[in-house]
């Protein structure tokens, strides 16, 4: 699978990433070179098998629904670069 | 008095327990160790000596009035991928910067529980991603080992391995008695390959990933990396446990890991998978991997040949499994609720800016392939192909354990190298953890135990992999091997 640059950027753009344009082209071959090496997957047959999705077949356990924590609001927002009153801070989001 | 850093883990517990020396002495012999040798290791990226005495202080007491616990007064590495309660944590990005959490890992608390004292927080790849320990924000890790080229030394900056390679480093270097580090890839066990020291990624939920930061959730279990084979067991039977709070943690009993090291392989099976054997494998990993067979049957085992014919679509797939998974745990790395924040003019821009300024290029590039693999059309292509993929490589595994009941392989195609030497090529870089990430796909057990050095004077290890929740007979066949093999340790300590 070939990337181009268009690609690149609109990658970078879902994944919230800035890139510049010297970045945009390096990363085209780069991205390209590890895609082309993983198509040796191609040669795999799948059909009729599942995904697998654990190591050992373990159900998941169920536990009450109550609260078991809580009213650490300032632990929550400890670390935040921006806060007030608990609350994290943002640039405006509606005009 | 001896060299009290040059203990291993059991000889110290022991040492404690007859009164031989105090905890504060210890911890003390090490905080000199590291104050002398960071500098030039760079294994450390936060001592915490202060916390650190303060708990042999208590350890001490406790010993005194023989209420030791398991672990009582034994100081020990931390790599900083793990959360730890009041003390900085940073995945070694420059995007969690200051990140200080206000609660601890389960295996943390379980050793803390145990215990044992933190001397501080090891460096480490960026979000463990790297086999070279070059990703890390704060700057490589170097080896305590040098390399010989054609008889002479040379003073070349070798790798300790990565994604743990601050933990490598600094067991093989003596400034801890053991580590903690985490395996996705191969992470604790190709740094255990070429350090010399043990190396062990328990079966995926042996651990709790909880309070660990995530890289690639269905891969990421946590081990030790330690001295010795008995080090190892000591160290992975207190750290795993079964955890509600992170519910692929499986409630299996924990074994007394230790008790099984001298049991011996009398009658023990053991596979030797032909699709291992690379073209590009050096002539003395080869020769390793044989002898590494004949002291197994020496010792009483039966070897067999056996075929895992998937093998060389494992490395592949974990490039597709690994970045997926990646990219969706990275994404919370916003800039709003912990670590940097680069303002732009909205928020879109803020979380552009700060991405771009907080993720080194490595951990860009996998983000920006899993978000690829994941993006609409894509999915079943890629990640649920890779998915399928990994069914048939734990498949090969399934038929191989009627055979046998444990496999021998190479830890690494090649010793360490030096610092620079791969960092160009991202695919060359992949294929340091060719014969360790088929474990992870599987989710299997695996341990690297030290079998004997390269013609350039480095270390070499060999691999075993287990069944599920099989560890027991891995630490026994890993003890064979080192009883066979020795030691190894650097001859020098050309930092201090």
């Amino acid at each position: 699978m070939q990337v181009d640059e268009a690609t690149v950027k609109r990658i970078a753009r879902l994944a919230r990433i800035r890139i510049t344009e010297e970045e945009a082209r390096s990363l085209e071959t780069e991205l390209s070179g590890i895609l082309a090496w993983v198509e040796q997957l191609d040669e795999v047959d799948v059909t009729g098998v599942e995904p697998m999705t654990r190591v050992v077949p373990i159900k998941l356990k169920m536990r009450d629904d109550i609260v078991t924590d809580g009213e650490i609001a300032d632990q929550v927002t400890e670390n935040a670069p921006m806060t007030t009153e608990h609350f994290f801070v943002v640039p405006k989001v509606v005009e | 008095m001896t060299d009290l850093t040059k203990l291993t883990l059991a000889e110290a517990r022991d040492g404690l327990r007859a009164k031989s020396f105090s905890s504060v002495e210890l911890t003390e012999a090490f905080i000199a160790a590291i104050e002398a040798a960071n500098a030039h290791l760079n294994a450390f990226v936060l001592p915490t000596p202060d916390r650190a005495l303060a708990q042999a202080r208590e350890s001490d007491k406790r010993l005194a009035a023989n209420e030791a616990r398991p672990l009582e007064g034994l100081p020990l590495g931390h790599k900083d991928l793990f959360c730890t309660n009041g003390v900085r944590s940073t995945a070694c990005s420059r995007i969690l910067g200051d990140f200080t959490p206000t609660y601890e890992s389960t295996v943390g608390q379980n050793l803390w529980d145990a215990g044992a004292i933190m001397l501080g927080k090891l460096n480490c790849d960026e979000f463990a991603m790297g086999s070279s320990n070059e990703t890390s924000c704060f700057g490589p890790v170097v080896s305590p080992w040098r390399r010989t080229r054609d008889g002479n030394a040379d003073n070349a900056k070798l790798v300790p391995g990565g994604s743990s390679g601050g933990s490598s480093a600094a067991v093989s270097a003596d400034l801890c008695l053991a580590a903690t580090a985490t395996d996705t890839g191969g992470s604790i066990r190709q740094p255990a390959a070429i350090t010399g020291t043990v190396g062990i990624k328990p079966t995926y939920g042996r651990c709790s990933r909880w309070g660990i930061v995530a890289f690639a959730s269905s891969l990421d279990q946590a081990g030790p990396i330690a001295k010795t084979v008995r080090d190892s067991a000591i160290m992975l039977r207190h750290m795993a446990s079964h955890d509600p709070k992170d519910s692929t943690s499986v409630d299996v009993p924990v074994p007394d890991y230790e008790a099984a090291v001298s049991q011996g392989v009398k009658g023990l099976r053991v596979g030797i998978p032909r699709e291992y054997r690379l073209d590009g494998m050096s002539a003395e990993a080869e020769a390793l991997w044989q002898q590494g067979i004949a002291w197994l049957k020496a010792a009483g085992a039966t070897i067999h040949d056996i075929s895992l014919p998937h093998t060389k679509y494992a490395l592949p797939a974990y490039y597709i499994v690994a970045p997926a998974e990646c990219s969706s745990n990275l994404a919370r790395y916003d800039g709003v609720r912990y670590g940097l924040r680069v303002p732009g003019d909205d928020l879109v821009s803020t979380y552009e800016n700060t991405r771009a300024a907080g993720f080194g290029k490595e951990v860009r590039r996998r983000v920006l392939i899993g978000t690829y693999v994941l993006s609409a059309g894509y999915y079943d292509a890629y990640y649920l192909k890779a998915q399928k993929v990994r069914t048939l490589i734990k498949r090969d595994f399934d038929e191989a354990w009627g055979k046998v009941d444990t496999i021998l392989t190479p830890t690494t195609p090649s010793p360490a190298f030096a610092q620079g030497e791969k960092a160009g090529d991202p695919v060359a870089m992949y294929l340091e953890d060719i014969f360790t990430v088929t474990v992870n796909m599987a989710g299997l057990p695996g341990i690297s135990v030290p079998a004997g050095l390269s013609s350039e004077g480095t270390p070499l290890g060999l691999q075993l992999i287990g069944k599920p929740f099989d560890e027991p007979t891995l630490f026994r066949t890993a003890q064979v091997i080192e009883d066979a093999a020795g030691h190894f340790r650097v001859s020098r300590r050309w930092w201090a």
